[in-house]
Formats: C-alpha cells, sequence, structure tokens
C-alpha cells in the first residue's frame, strides 16, 4: 500500500514537473518581463525597437526618466512606471517578425504584456499604419491635434497618412540626405575641404564622376560600395516597388545596376559588398582611402562618429549636397491599438516628436535633423550651431533644402524587402558569379519566396 | 486462499504505462499534433500578407507540385555537395584517429586529453561557431590580414562570394565539428572487436596496412553504416551553419541554400502552406533513411532458426 502511494506520488510529481516547466518556459518567451508586477504597483510601458538609438535618445532627453537598470534593458520613470524596450534586429525581417506575432497577441496579452509604443521605418511603415489591420491608434483618438505638431515637417505626417485622413504616426527626425566626405582627402586631392568648392565638384553626376576620377588617380576611392549609392537612385524612382501585384523595376533601379557595375569594375569605389558590416565601418575609420559617404544626417551620429572616436579622423569631416537628392530611413513612433497607457503614449509622442528644446537638444548633442521646421531654419542661420565631428561646420543648412524637396510618395509596404532582396540577388552579379539574366531571375525567385501574395504577378523590368 | 487470488491478478505492467505515459503525452502535444497539422497545412494556400492572412484555401496537391517545378532538386544537391565534402575528410581522420588511439602497440601519451580536445568544437552551438568562422574569412578578417602581411596574397581573397569558397568553409566547419565524435564512435567499434584476433594476425606477420584493411575495418563495418546514415540524416538537416555565414542568402548565387534554409525562407514569410509540403518532403526522405538505419540494426534471424527452418523445407519438397 504505501509502495502504491509513493509511485503515484512521484508519478504526479512527474507529470506536474512537466507541465509547469513548459508554462515557466512559456512565460519567458511571452514577454521577458515577469518581474513586472513585483514592484510598487507601478504600469509597465513595452516599446519594441530595433536599435538603441530611439532608447538612448528617451533616456538622455524624456524629462520623466528617474533612473535605468543596470543591463538598461528597462528605464524606471519618476513616478513609477517602467518602460520595458523589447529589441530585435531590422535585418532579414527579424523585427517585423517579432512585432507582428506580439501585435497578433495583443488583445488577449495581460495589461503589463501589450505593445505601448513601437517604431516603424519608412521601409515599411505603409504596412502598420493600414486602417484595415488596425494595430495602429490614429493620434487624434490620443487627443493629439495639429497645432500640436504643427512645427513638424509636413512631408514626415503626409507620409504616415492614411486614406482615411489620419495620421498614424510621428516621427522625431527629418532624414533628407547629404554627402558627407573627408576633409584630409579633399585637401590633397582637389586642393581645398572648403564645402562649397567640394559641392561644385560633386554638384551632378557628371562632376561627380569627373571627381571621382581624379580620387582613382590619387590612389582613393570615391565611395565606399553599391549600398551606399542605393538609396540616391531609389529615392529618385518614378513608380512605387509594387503595382497591384506585380513587382515593378524602375529604370532607375537598372541605372544603378550598370553604374555599380562599372564603378567595381573601375574601381571607383571599394567594392564593400553591404552597409553595417565590419568593411564599410572600416571604410569610416581614421586609416581609410574612402573619400565620401552618402547619409542624412543620423548617419553623422550613428555611423560614422564611432568609428573615429578618439581618432585622428575624429574632426575630418565636412558636408555638401549630395549629387541627387535623396532620403533615407526615417523613424516613427507608432501608439499600439489596444495600449492601456494611454495618457503616457501621448506625452512620449509629444515631447519626443513636438517638444522644441528635446529637439533642440536632439539637434545639438546628437547631430539630428529634428522634425521642427522653424527650429531647423533658426539652427541653419545660427553662426554658433556646429559640431566637432564635421570641425565646427554648420549642416543644417545643407539639410533645410534638401528636407522640403522630399517626397515619400513613392514608397510601397513592400520596400525593405525589395531593397534588401534586390541588392542581395545583385551583389553576385557585380561580384562577377552571374549573368545579368540570372540575377533577375534570382530576383524574380526572392521576391516570391518573400512575398507569396506577389508571386502571381511577377516581375516586369524595364525596356 | 483468498490472498492467492489476489496476488494472481495484480498487475504491475500499469505501473510501467503510468511511467511512461509523460513521455507519451509530450511527445503527442509536441511532436504529433504539429506534425498532423503540417501535413494538413501542406495542402492549404495559407500565408500572410503584411499582418493579413491569405486563406487557408484548399489547393490540393499545388503546393507539391510548385515546389517540384521549383528549385528543390538543386537546394538537395547543394545540401549533398556540402554533406559530403564534410563527410568524406570526416571519416577518413576519424578512422585514422581511432586506429592510432586504440593500437596497443602504439603508445600514446594524453590520450585521454586529445580525446578531450578533438570533442570540444561538438560544444560550441553551431550559430556560434559560425559567426566566429563569418568573423575569421571576411574580407578584412584575420585571416585575410595574416595571408595578405605575409605576402602570400597581393588582394583580399574574398572567401565568401565564390561558390567553391563558401562551400568549402561550411563543409570545413561541418568536419570539425564531428569528426571528434565520430572518432570516439568508432574507437567504441574498434575495441569491442577481440584483441586475440589482432595478435593472432601479428604472429602470422601482419603489417599494420593489413591490420587496418583485413582486420579492423570489416569488422566495424555494421558501425560504419550506421554513421553514414545517421550523419546523412544530420546532412540533410543542415541549416546553422551556411544559413549564418551567407546571412541566409545562401550567396552566391543560391548555390548554398540547403534545403532547411529554404524551408526557413517560407517559414519567414509565413508561408505555411510551402513550408508544410516542403516539410512533408523532408520528412518523407528522413523516414526513409531511418527505415534503413532500423533494418541494419534488427537483425530479422538472430539465432539462424528461420533460415534452417527455411532449408528444412526447401530439403523436405526435394525428397
Amino acid at each position: 500500500m504505501k509502495k502504491r502511494v509513493w509511485s503515484l506520488v512521484l508519478a504526479a510529481v512527474l507529470v506536474l514537473g512537466l507541465f509547469t516547466g513548459c508554462g515557466g518556459s512559456g512565460n519567458d518567451n511571452a514577454a521577458g518581463s515577469g518581474d513586472a508586477e513585483a514592484g510598487d504597483g507601478g504600469k509597465v510601458l513595452n516599446i519594441y525597437v530595433w536599435n538603441q538609438e530611439f532608447q538612448e535618445k528617451f533616456n538622455a532627453n524624456y524629462p520623466e526618466v528617474g533612473k535605468l537598470s543596470n543591463d538598461k534593458s528597462v528605464t524606471y520613470l519618476k513616478d513609477g512606471t517602467e518602460v520595458h524596450w523589447i529589441v530585435n534586429p531590422n535585418q532579414d525581417g527579424v523585427y517585423q517578425q517579432k512585432l507582428d506575432e506580439a501585435l497578433a497577441k495583443q488583445a488577449s496579452a495581460p495589461a503589463d504584456e501589450k505593445i505601448d509604443i513601437f517604431l516603424v521605418e519608412a521601409d515599411y511603415a505603409l504596412k502598420y499604419i493600414d486602417p484595415d489591420v488596425n494595430v495602429a491608434l490614429p493620434i487624434s483618438q490620443l487627443g493629439i491635434t495639429a497645432a500640436d505638431i504643427s512645427n513638424q515637417y509636413k512631408y514626415t505626417q503626409e507620409a504616415v497618412t492614411t486614406a482615411d485622413g489620419e495620421i498614424r504616426a510621428l516621427s522625431y527626425q527629418a532624414t533628407p540626405g547629404m554627402l558627407v566626405y573627408r576633409r584630409s582627402i579633399a585637401k590633397a586631392v582637389l586642393g581645398t575641404d572648403d564645402p562649397e568648392t567640394v559641392a561644385a565638384a560633386v554638384a551632378d553626376w557628371d562632376k561627380f564622376y569627373e571627381t571621382a576620377g581624379q580620387m582613382k588617380a590619387a590612389g582613393c576611392f570615391m565611395y565606399s560600395g553599391r549600398a551606399d549609392t542605393y538609396r540616391v537612385y531609389a529615392n529618385n524612382v518614378s513608380a512605387p516597388w509594387v503595382d497591384g501585384n506585380t513587382v515593378v523595376v524602375d529604370p532607375s533601379m537598372m541605372n544603378w545596376v550598370d553604374r555599380s557595375m562599372q564603378d567595381t569594375q573601375e574601381k571607383i569605389n571599394h567594392n564593400v559588398p553591404g552597409q553595417w558590416i565590419d568593411e564599410w565601418n572600416k571604410d569610416m575609420g581614421p586609416d581609410s582611402k574612402v573619400f565620401c559617404f552618402f547619409l542624412p544626417a543620423w548617419g553623422l551620429d550613428v555611423c560614422i562618429a564611432p568609428n573615429v572616436k578618439d581618432t585622428s579622423a575624429a574632426q575630418d569631416w565636412a558636408v555638401c549636397p549630395s549629387p541627387q537628392g535623396f532620403y533615407w530611413g526615417g523613424t516613427w513612433l507608432i501608439a499600439a491599438n489596444g495600449t492601456d497607457n494611454a495618457a503616457q503614449v501621448k506625452d512620449i509622442m509629444l515631447k519626443m516628436t513636438a517638444d522644441r528644446e528635446i529637439l533642440r537638444s536632439l539637434a545639438v548633442n546628437n547631430g539630428e535633423m529634428s522634425n521642427d521646421q522653424p527650429l531647423m531654419e533658426e539652427l541653419a542661420q545660427s553662426p554658433d550651431f556646429g559640431i566637432d565631428l564635421l570641425g565646427g561646420q554648420n549642416y543644417i543648412g545643407v539639410l533645410s533644402d534638401a528636407a522640403a524637396s522630399i517626397s515619400l510618395a513613392n514608397v510601397s509596404p513592400y520596400d525593405q524587402g525589395c531593397t534588401e532582396e534586390f541588392q542581395n540577388t545583385f551583389g553576385d552579379y557585380f561580384n562577377g558569379k552571374i549573368d545579368l539574366e540570372k540575377a533577375k531571375a534570382n530576383f524574380e525567385k526572392a521576391i516570391g519566396e518573400r512575398y507569396p501574395e506577389l508571386k502571381s504577378g511577377g516581375v516586369r523590368w524595364p525596356e | 486462499m483468498r490472498s492467492e487470488k489476489k496476488i494472481k491478478s495484480v498487475s504491475y505492467a500499469k505501473w510501467g504505462y503510468i511511467f511512461i505515459l509523460p513521455f507519451f503525452l509530450t511527445y503527442a502535444v509536441f511532436s504529433v499534433i504539429p506534425l498532423v497539422d503540417t501535413i494538413r497545412n501542406s495542402f492549404f494556400e495559407y500565408y500572410y500578407s503584411g499582418l493579413k492572412a491569405i486563406g487557408p484555401n484548399w489547393v490540393g496537391l499545388a503546393n507539391y507540385a510548385e515546389l517540384l517545378s521549383a528549385d528543390l532538386p538543386k537546394y538537395a544537391w547543394n545540401t549533398f555537395v556540402m554533406w559530403i565534402l564534410g563527410f568524406v575528410p570526416q571519416i577518413v581522420v576519424a578512422l585514422v584517429l581511432a586506429s592510432w588511439f586504440t593500437d596497443a602497440r602504439l603508445k600514446i601519451r594524453g590520450k585521454q586529453f586529445f580525446k578531450v580536445v578533438i570533442y570540444l568544437p561538438n560544444l560550441i552551438m553551431a550559430s556560434a561557431f559560425a559567426m566566429l568562422f563569418f568573423a575569421l574569412f571576411s574580407n578584412s578578417g584575420p585571416v585575410n590580414n595574416i595571408l595578405l602581411s605575409m605576402g602570400v596574397v597581393g588582394e583580399a581573397i574574398r572567401f565568401m562570394e565564390s561558390t567553391f569558397g563558401a562551400r568549402t568553409l561550411v563543409a570545413l566547419m561541418n568536419f570539425l565539428m564531428w569528426f571528434g565524435n565520430t572518432t570516439i564512435m568508432l574507437m567504441a567499434a574498434i575495441m569491442g572487436i577481440n584483441p586475440s584476433v589482432f595478435e593472432a594476425a601479428e604472429l602470422d606477420g601482419c603489417t599494420h596496412l593489413q591490420k587496418f584493411f583485413k582486420i579492423t575495418l570489416p569488422q566495424i563495418k555494421p558501425l560504419l553504416t550506421y554513421t553514414l546514415i545517421t550523419s546523412l540524416i544530420g546532412g540533410l538537416q543542415m541549416f546553422d551553419v551556411p544559413q549564418i555565414l551567407t546571412g541566409g542568402q545562401g550567396s552566391p548565387d543560391r548555390t548554398t541554400m540547403t534545403l532547411i534554409m529554404y524551408l526557413n525562407n517560407h517559414l519567414q514569410a509565413k508561408n505555411y502552406g510551402m513550408a508544410g509540403a516542403l516539410s512533408v518532403f523532408l520528412f518523407i526522405i528522413s523516414g526513409i533513411l531511418c527505415w534503413i538505419v532500423f533494418r541494419m540494426n534488427t537483425d530479422p534471424d538472430p539465432d539462424g532458426s528461420k533460415f534452417a527452418a527455411k532449408r528444412a523445407r526447401k530439403g523436405g519438397r526435394a525428397s
């Protein structure tokens, strides 16, 4: 009898152990915030991001920030609210996947695990602000009025205004592009590092390639790799990537292919296969022979600065207009539908995207092109404004003209996939591994896998 | 009398069932149900467009047809090439090491130490190992830096951009990760051979090579076949190493794209129909391979009685 009891108990323990095991791991995966409720009953804000950029800007500038947790994954606000940062990398659509999964559970998730704010990039903003999928709250529902955000660049609002006339996302930055060049190489090759003279030397593509010839003769590279010029061509297309369910390759994209191939073969670029990789970072470093980069304002702080910090090249940079206007990226904040902390979400969105002092701090301390047109125009005129990285040059003047001409009319919800697959599949072509027809076929294949709904429509290539 | 009867009716078998019940429960929940679900999905058009679900719509065998007309054979070939490139050196090196380590006449010192060392690469997570190789062999990585500074090459070698380079790197990693494991398995097999056979051979003047080819190899043949098939099944599932090394692209020109990487592409697109169909293909292939292993390991006639009976029957009819 005793034996039987014991064995029953043991069996029960075994079974229970199994189930509790499952339950425990389930919780961990769901939110990674199991200890959220344990505190003094403070609220939890969950913010989905793909890197630390916004997180750092928030921690440094949002007035309610109290202290950070040791690993910086949680920001404690002064009123006891915990801001949880959920970071997933952008590459290969990982961020979107994780975000999609979490949004699908939004309705059933406990209050402290609901997404409150998530960030989106220009490449896929349209996917999330679609009124049909209804995952983004219109800012009018939060109580944000047009007057609150009247200083923002109009394009940052028009880009995220949906057919029903609602704005569903707000941005703290404007992202017009510019040419960031190395003063030392400009002096050595062009005889001067004066931005006006350099601007004249790269005023259009013909002049740009004349200068590139001089760079090559001097043993330098004009730019790093084909991915650098990609945005310039991709922003100057005549139609969005997708028409109905057909992928339309714009003639401008094929110009990029031809030009990149030629530049790679003639060693005008350094043949770096992509961005955000080791070689690209080294090309920005102090020992590099690469003359210029196509970057928006955030690129100064995010890309260049970390690679030249405390080196001889720390102030060796200047900016001038790009041969052709472009923009790159742009981060929008979206209030998630179903948030249980609407008031705080509203405050964060307003403060971070429309508070003049915070936006001024972003511009001064982070080299950001802040989303406040009058402020930027004021700074553009200000002789005191300049950053060390650029040897004191005021880059806002270069950008504010470009910002006025940005239009996001030709973006589609598929931009990230098309951009990544186009660059990847044509990479083999630039490396001389496959011919143009094979690269085109590979692109069609890759798009069909990534977006099954576009498979039937096929890909239309320019004549 | 009563107690005797009671004892007869006690069945201890039920405790056995109760104790194995947790396994079958978890197996059903985590394996059988998903498996059936996968097979069901493979007959449907079912994917997500952005955040909107398309389907599920019944399409019969359309997914299977599309897979076969697409590049499935090519990805199977890629997988096979990278597997064989890694497997051949793996089995050769493992055989040599195993026969050295087990040879009574070679007194290798620190045997235990080497056994641990050759097994170590297997303890590293495959993806971490791939990251390491990605950094080592990148265009501006240490390997290229060393080659450049020694003057071996004039310009950095772009390993990952050539089919040969990328496939070789994948094979090299698989080799490094698995040869230790195989060595230890083969050592166990070799140590299972009766030492008197070796002694007798030596008395007859057998050379080392003869000993290896005439005694060791034939004796461990069953285990060699087992290693081959299990490695083949493992190779079929090759994923993390090429995925990390090529950033999921299977570059260059999809020549390092394995079957599971292709499956992963469909899963990333949340294309459950196509992913299901591909999984069913892989399930069938793995099933066949497992069946071969099973047949090898279960002797249908362990004591020779069936054979004897057969012979007797034949003999009976003939006479």
